[in-house]
């Protein structure tokens, strides 16, 4: 077995992040990603991130990934990095098993990162499993990736960010977005991507949910229905849509698995988008010297899942005896950028999210 | 079916990869992993689920869900939405639950 001084589970931009500043202070890290590269889910997204430039606004996903990935490549003298590896085990005395070329790999830690991200959820509708139904995400690699299209003609359910701007992405790339169905009375993204599909000419229903799909093999029609106020179906109002494609942008939820393997204490919490660990204010779980970044702490964008990357590694690095002169500062100044990233209308459900595993001893 | 124009990302011509599904030749291009060549061909039905033999395509495409487990190279249980592509690879539906031979 083989000790090392700290390692990150997963390369995306909450793993990237953490990696680099950690490596900054002279620590010694072990990137691990299950994917042939890195850079998460940003390697696909080809829209611009709002926020302040601090956390690449007006810049596309994919480019981030690149300034990312390249700011790792600059410590590559203290940055190890295994791709195709993923991690199936973590255990309490510190070590994590690794599975990487059909072999298993044992590494002790002194402290670990996890920025496994999260899932996409699925919604419960007669015939969801038919091929052709997808998640928003898989959408996006089969176009932004691998270059495929998903369908011509499809349907999005769902009107938050994700549901917009892949609606958007599938329009750029030539699909014919017959409609978008959102089951809450209002749009649940940014009024500016709903304008933008809106101009080009996408029918947004709201109060509207899928009701199933039909086909054989493969989806080729789907029935929508109107519902009331208190979210019931209305008799009479289903509709069929032809379709040959379904992507389902419902949300996503962290992936924790690694997390319960090893005892952290996690809670349910809706507005985080599932379970989640309990933390302190550097993102230490309840495990001492495993801590988390990105959206396994919570679902939000990859903004904030950047600079929470940011601060867990200063702070891990820091926890194994790599704590650098200014770090309280460099400390408060993510903590602060966070905050900002929360502040306004759309943060209010994370900010009453977070609030509930903060853990007590806040650090 | 392939994005050839795009307003943001370039689709260059790549390397032909030769493969079989279920007994027939199909191909793909480097950079496709199992799944996304056999959608490029426009086959969305990649297995049949286990008990009840309904259709089963790919739903996240980043390895997560086991919708789109095949049998490749005699071997079963293989994620084709993360697998890449290669050579004479020959891919099959999987019906049940999968043997190793």
């Amino acid at each position: 077995m083989t000790n090392k001084e700290l390692i990150i589970v997963g390369g995306g931009p909450a793993g990237l992040a953490a990696a680099y500043t950690a490596a900054q202070t002279g620590c010694h890290v072990l990137l691990i990603d299950r994917n042939p590269q890195m850079g998460g889910q940003l390697i696909k997204q080809t829209h611009k991130f709002f926020g302040s430039e601090k956390q690449f606004a007006k810049t596309r996903g994919l480019n981030i990934a690149k300034k990312l990935i390249s700011d790792v490549e600059t410590c590559s003298d203290r940055i190890e990095i295994i791709c195709d590896a993923t991690v199936v085990g973590l255990y309490a005395d510190q070590v994590v098993n690794v599975l990487h070329n059909e072999k298993y790999y044992k590494y002790h830690f002194d402290a670990l990162i996890i920025a496994t991200g999260a899932g996409e959820k699925m919604l419960a509708f007669e015939n969801n499993d038919l091929p052709g139904i997808y998640g928003a995400g898989a959408v996006q690699t089969l176009m932004n990736l691998y270059g495929v299209l998903p369908g011509q003609n499809i349907v999005m359910v769902g009107s938050g960010n994700i549901g917009l701007i892949v609606s958007y992405q599938l329009i750029q790339a030539g699909v014919h977005v017959k409609a978008l169905l959102e089951a809450a009375p209002k749009i649940g993204g940014y009024k500016v991507h709903a304008s933008k599909l809106r101009r080009l000419g996408v029918d947004i229903l709201t109060q509207t949910t899928i009701q199933r799909a039909i086909g054989n093999g493969c989806v080729n029609q789907i029935e929508t229905i109107e519902l009331d106020d208190s979210w019931k179906p209305i008799k009479g109002t289903e509709k069929l849509i032809d379709v040959d494609a379904v992507c389902i942008a419902v949300g996503l939820s962290p992936l924790y698995q690694l997390l319960a393997m090893g005892g952290a204490e996690l809670k349910y919490v809706p507005e985080l988008g599932g379970m989640v660990p309990i933390v302190d204010g550097l993102h230490q779980t309840t495990i001492n010297n495993i801590f988390v970044a990105g959206d396994v702490a919570g679902v939000e964008e990859a903004s904030s899942a950047i600079v929470e990357g940011y601060l867990s590694g200063l702070a891990a690095a820091a926890k194994i005896g790599y704590q650098q002169p200014d770090y309280q500062k460099s400390i408060a100044d993510y903590q602060q950028q966070l905050k900002n990233l929360r502040s306004g209308p759309f943060g209010a459900k994370i900010r009453a999210g977070l609030k509930k595993v903060e853990a007590k001893t806040n650090a | 079916m392939r994005i050839f124009k795009h307003p943001i990302l370039d689709f260059p011509k790549k390397k032909v990869i030769h493969f079989q599904f279920d007994g027939v030749e199909f191909s793909g291009v480097e950079g496709d992993t199992i799944a996304s060549a056999l959608y490029a061909n426009g086959i969305k039905k990649l297995s049949e689920s286990v008990e009840r033999h309904r259709a089963r395509g790919l739903y996240c495409a980043i390895g997560n869900c086991s919708s789109c487990y095949m049998t490749v190279d005699h071997i079963p249980n293989i994620k084709t939405c993360v697998t890449p592509l290669s050579e004479g690879m020959i891919v099959e539906s999987q019906i049940g639950k999968g043997v190793i031979r």
